[in-house]
């Protein structure tokens, strides 16, 4: 299937809307509402594109397309009614990007940019949301959020927690927690969903505020440490100090699909915690001093040969880590079983 | 103490709106608090943030407190040529309160509403069920004066 | 059937019932029983009459006497006098003038042809004057097809604002298999200055009723919803009272007529938005959602209330069907022009002689409209302008007052028929007002879903409301049409295409009113 986009051709898959095909082929089209993983919501607009043959402009977002379609983001109407839907959005908040944690990381002013929007043309926002920083992890500031809806749909949707909801209507729709809760006191378990699909600096990191700019981190890929399920991550790294600042939830994992708990996205503290084992210890005198893994693993080994030599193997009882992989689970078992000689395991997660 | 509006519906959230209406009609301060609000989620098994996305959507429920009396004014364009905005002045002045506010005593709440389809006689407002029309400010204040007789 | 000399039809609406029509009609049933007239005279309630301004009326038949702004103390006037003795109480007869109008308008009228005539809250009074006749025809004489293929033939359009041809409509839906479909009357009747739906409820409740069930048999529907403003207390009532009766007389329920064919109606009560009005945020609300609109296609024809096929018309348009059915679409395409066919029902206010509603074949001039069923400027003032279709409606001036009034005429004007209301500004209206009240109504009502209506219609308010104030310059002027614009072309729905509209004629037509703020 052919597709003409600002009259060159493009194969196109059958499923697929023109701003798939486009952004699969690198071609910007502005768009703040449509996320791959919370589909097409056509609510910002800005997404918009002219159609031969159809009158008026189509939002690309949910605009399927068709064998011999002849589209153009380009044109002169589609940019000026582009400009001014993006500038809309921009007068209806606080968008000030200069201490914005989102600089660089932000769709709305990727739009901009895009579109050359230096500033907007009008002054709506009369500022009477107040920062809701009640929550431990996350920080909503209502003044950057332009209702895309996209956290609405992902707290609803994707990870059904269905806490986030819109109020109100009109310029006076806002995100609500439960019954307009501060996000701290309501019924939401922490997991950042909404926090990683928010386009714009409405809901941040809070742990991560003043820690730098997304540019200058590192973004390494890693597998959760805390449980079997296996989420793939993403985790922001300052190299100048090897701390880490953020973790995100890899959008196109198969395990996870992006979405992470809230362990997994905000219980790192530990990597970087002076308290953190780095060794093993062995207990002399009642004083703990530092050791190689050979020399404890020996001591391990010798002292449970003693307790079944003298107790019996049922004086043994094995316990084992939802941290740790099934395979890994599985040799344990195998171990406590075969080498111990007892039947005494089990699992943390059954306690 | 819901229990009697709920033995009226079946479980299911196209209910939503009837039970909140009944809910708030039934309640003495005309609007429907928090407690109903969680009271509903359980019945209809739906979360508390649609029930209040719906409730802030529609004009006609309120999430706070109002007076024994609603006073829906019509600011609807034939109302607004008929001359509504000086039946709101003259209204707020009477009662000595702004839009969205509840008079001291808890007897009246001014709010503004679109249009009530009798526009024949504008300009109009509703005050609970009860609609009026043709209003002028000797009219209006014989309204109030009625209204405060009976009770 | 009792055989009367007289009957007395009392007009109940809300209007009526604030002028204490209730404690004067008992008034009056006393004095009848007193003098020993109950016998004779048949005391009737019916709905609202048509026009506005009239306090407590009643007309009585044969001799067709219509006695307005009546009060208690008229009664025994009118009993003494017009009862006992023959004679008309000349004081109390609405001005002949306009009796005379009221009665021409009856002849055009379909929709309203039984409001103000029959008790709207006895379902035999509608079978009296052929009433469910149209129905039987359609379950004893057609099959569901043909049907659809009057209604197309009839040129029906909708009557909501859009105009699409309702038998196209049904056409989607009805070959479509599927284990339920449903039929939505859309009563959430919000347009400014619009109220016809409200008095086709209030006046003729059965013949909505009736014409919902041709429209389901004609589709498939088992099951319909009538969508109504939580505001339109009476015409709740009266539709209850009316789907009671007529299950009780079989029209309605299971197996009806023996035809096997069931269904039921249901009443869907709203709870105060505009956008509710347009089809999709309708459904989305009578689901129990947040009245948003949704995205189409899929449209509601194909996938509507609960994912299930779902036809959705409006209340006059669906008012409209008994008559085509029982009359043929070739009679319906006698009355009004090419391309639009048969009456419209205009709501008529502002600075008229005679606000109130008439009900009149499509193409008739804003003129005739204006000058005759109106009955002309009030206080001898000048016209200045015509908002025609509501608030998102269009300006007319002076020079355009001899459009026809359809859906065709008026597309030539940029203009649009909409809901059907027009509001008749005299010469010291200064269109800036109007307008900043239009524009406010918009912001207040935008639903919050898109962007470019939930910030758009700030801006405009924040840009008129400077420009009342007199702090406003020419470039503002330019800027509102810009931003409407495109709030015109890149709207999620109706709602935020719709300002631009009222703005660009306001301003093409009126720029001096604008200018005159800026000096």
């Amino acid at each position: 299937m052919i597709v003409y986009l600002n009259g060159k051709a493009y194969e196109a898959k059958p499923e697929e809307t023109v701003l798939q095909l486009a952004l699969r082929n690198g071609i910007y089209i502005p768009h703040l509402c449509y996320h791959e993983k919370t589909g097409k919501a056509a609510k910002c607009r800005a997404c918009v594109v002219e159609v031969e043959g159809i009158p008026g402009l189509k939002t690309s977002c949910n605009l399927p397309v068709r064998d011999g379609m002849v589209v153009s983001s380009k044109s002169e109407k589609v940019l000026q009614a582009q400009r001014m839907v993006v500038d809309l959005a921009l007068s209806s908040g606080q968008h000030d990007c200069l201490s914005c944690e989102q600089n660089g990381n932000c769709e709305l002013q990727d739009a901009a940019y895009y579109l050359g929007i230096e500033r907007p043309s009008f002054q709506l926002y009369d500022n009477d949301y107040e920062v809701d920083d009640s929550s431990e992890f996350i920080r909503v500031d209502r003044s950057r959020c332009i209702s895309c809806g996209r956290c609405v749909e992902a707290c609803n949707k994707t990870v059904v927690n269905e806490v986030i909801n819109f109020g109100n209507r009109g310029f006076d729709t806002k995100i609500v927690f439960d019954n307009d809760l501060p996000m701290g006191t309501s019924t939401c378990v922490q997991c950042g969903e909404c926090m990683q699909i928010c386009p714009v600096g409405c809901i941040i990191d809070k742990r991560s505020i003043g820690s730098g700019r997304n540019w200058e981190f590192e973004k390494v890929e890693t597998v959760c440490p805390y449980c079997g399920v296996g989420c793939r991550l993403e985790v922001h790294v300052d190299r100048k100090n090897g701390k880490i600042i953020r973790v995100n939830g890899v959008e196109d994992s198969p395990t996870n699909n992006g979405m992470l708990c809230v362990k997994g996205r905000f219980g790192f503290d530990f990597v970087n915690s002076e308290e953190r084992l780095t060794t093993p210890l062995i207990k002399e005198n009642g004083k703990f001093r530092e050791a190689e893994w050979d020399e404890a693993i020996a001591l391990v080994a010798s002292k449970f040969s003693e307790i079944k030599k003298e107790f019996g193997s049922d004086a043994i009882a094995g316990l084992a880590s939802a941290k740790v992989t099934n395979e890994e689970n599985f040799a344990f078992q195998k171990f406590i079983r075969r080498e111990v000689g007892t039947n005494n395991v089990d699992h943390c997660a059954r306690l | 103490m819901y229990e009697k509006i709920f033995e009226k519906y079946s479980p299911d959230k196209e209910n939503l709106i009837y039970i909140l209406h009944d809910i708030q009609d039934s309640d003495p301060q005309n609007y429907v608090s928090e407690d109903a609000v969680q009271k509903v989620s359980e019945f209809l098994r739906i979360p508390i943030s649609h029930i209040y996305g719906v409730l802030t959507f529609y004009t006609m429920y309120s999430t706070k407190p109002r007076g024994k009396n609603v006073i829906r004014l019509c600011e609807s364009p034939p109302c607004f040529l008929k001359g509504s905005e000086k039946i709101l002045m003259q209204l707020c002045e009477i009662l000595n309160v702004k839009v969205g506010e509840t008079t001291e005593d808890g007897f009246f709440t001014v709010e503004l509403c679109a249009c009530l389809g009798i526009c024949g006689n504008a300009p109009a407002m509703m005050i609970n069920e009860d609609v009026y029309g043709d209003l002028t400010d000797e009219k209006l204040i014989k309204i109030i004066n009625d209204i405060k007789r009976r009770a | 059937m009792k055989f009367y000399r007289s009957h007395v039809l009392i007009a109940i609406d809300d209007n009526s019932l604030k002028a204490g029509v209730k404690k004067i009609e008992s008034l009056l049933r006393a004095k009848l029983d007193k003098n020993n007239l109950s016998e004779e005279i048949n005391v009737l309630e019916t709905g609202g009459l048509g026009y506005f301004g009239t306090g407590v009326s009643m007309t009585v038949y044969p001799e067709q006497i219509t006695y307005a702004n009546l009060k208690e103390e008229d009664i025994n006037d009118i009993v003494e006098e017009h009862f006992l003795k023959g004679r008309v109480v000349s004081r109390l007869v609405l001005n002949s003038t306009i009796t005379k109008k009221y009665n021409f308008n009856y002849k055009n009228r379909v929709v309203l042809e039984n409001s103000g005539i029959i008790d709207p809250e006895n379902i035999e009074e509608y079978i009296g004057v052929g009433g469910y006749e149209a129905w039987e025809k359609v379950l004893t004489q057609m099959k569901p097809s043909e049907v659809v293929d009057e209604v197309k033939a009839s040129g029906l359009r909708g009557r909501g604002g859009a105009g699409f041809p309702a038998g196209v409509k049904w056409s989607f839906t009805a070959p479509i298999e599927a284990k339920q479909k449903y039929v939505v009357v859309n009563a959430d009747e919000g347009e400014p200055g619009t109220f016809k739906d409200r008095l086709i409820m209030e006046g003729d409740p059965h013949k909505l009723l009736e014409g919902i069930m041709i429209a389901a048999y004609a589709v498939g529907a088992t099951k319909s919803y009538i969508y109504i403003r939580g505001e339109y207390k009476l015409c709740i009532h009266r539709l209850e009272v009316a789907i009671k009766q007529a299950n009780e007389y079989g029209i309605l329920g299971k197996n009806i007529f023996s035809s096997g064919f069931d269904h039921e109606i249901e009443i869907k009560i709203g709870a105060g938005a505009y956008v509710c009005g347009e089809e999709t945020a309708l459904i989305e609300s009578m689901e129990g959602n947040r009245g948003t609109p949704r995205y189409k296609p899929p449209f509601p024809g194909v996938e509507g209330a609960w994912h299930k096929p779902t036809v959705v018309n409006n209340v006059e348009t669906i008012a409209n069907v008994p008559a085509i059915i029982k009359n043929g679409a070739d009679w319906y395409n006698t009355i009004g022009v090419e391309g639009c066919r048969g009456t419209k029902v205009y709501t008529m206010m502002g600075d008229l002689k005679l606000p109130g509603l008439c009900e009149t074949e499509m193409g008739t001039s804003l003129r005739t409209i204006i000058d005759e069923y109106g009955g002309g400027m009030k206080d001898g003032k000048q016209f200045k302008a015509a908002l025609v279709g509501g608030a998102a409606g269009v300006f007319l001036p002076n020079e355009m007052l001899d459009v026809k009034m359809d859906f065709n005429s008026l597309k030539e004007y940029s203009a649009v028929l909409g809901s059907g209301a027009i509001l008749v500004m005299n010469e010291d209206v200064d269109i800036v007002d109007i307008l900043w009240s239009i524009i406010r109504f918009f912001r207040h009502e935008s639903c919050g879903k898109c962007n470019p209506c939930s910030n758009g219609n700030p801006v405009l308010y924040k840009l008129i409301d400077k420009i009342r104030k007199g702090k406003g310059k020419e470039a503002d002027l330019d800027m509102m049409i810009k931003v409407s614009e495109v709030m015109n072309k890149t709207s999620f729905c109706a709602l935020g295409q719709s300002p631009y509209m009222p703005i660009k004629s306001a301003i093409d037509n009126f720029r001096d009113d604008f200018l005159k703020r800026m000096k």
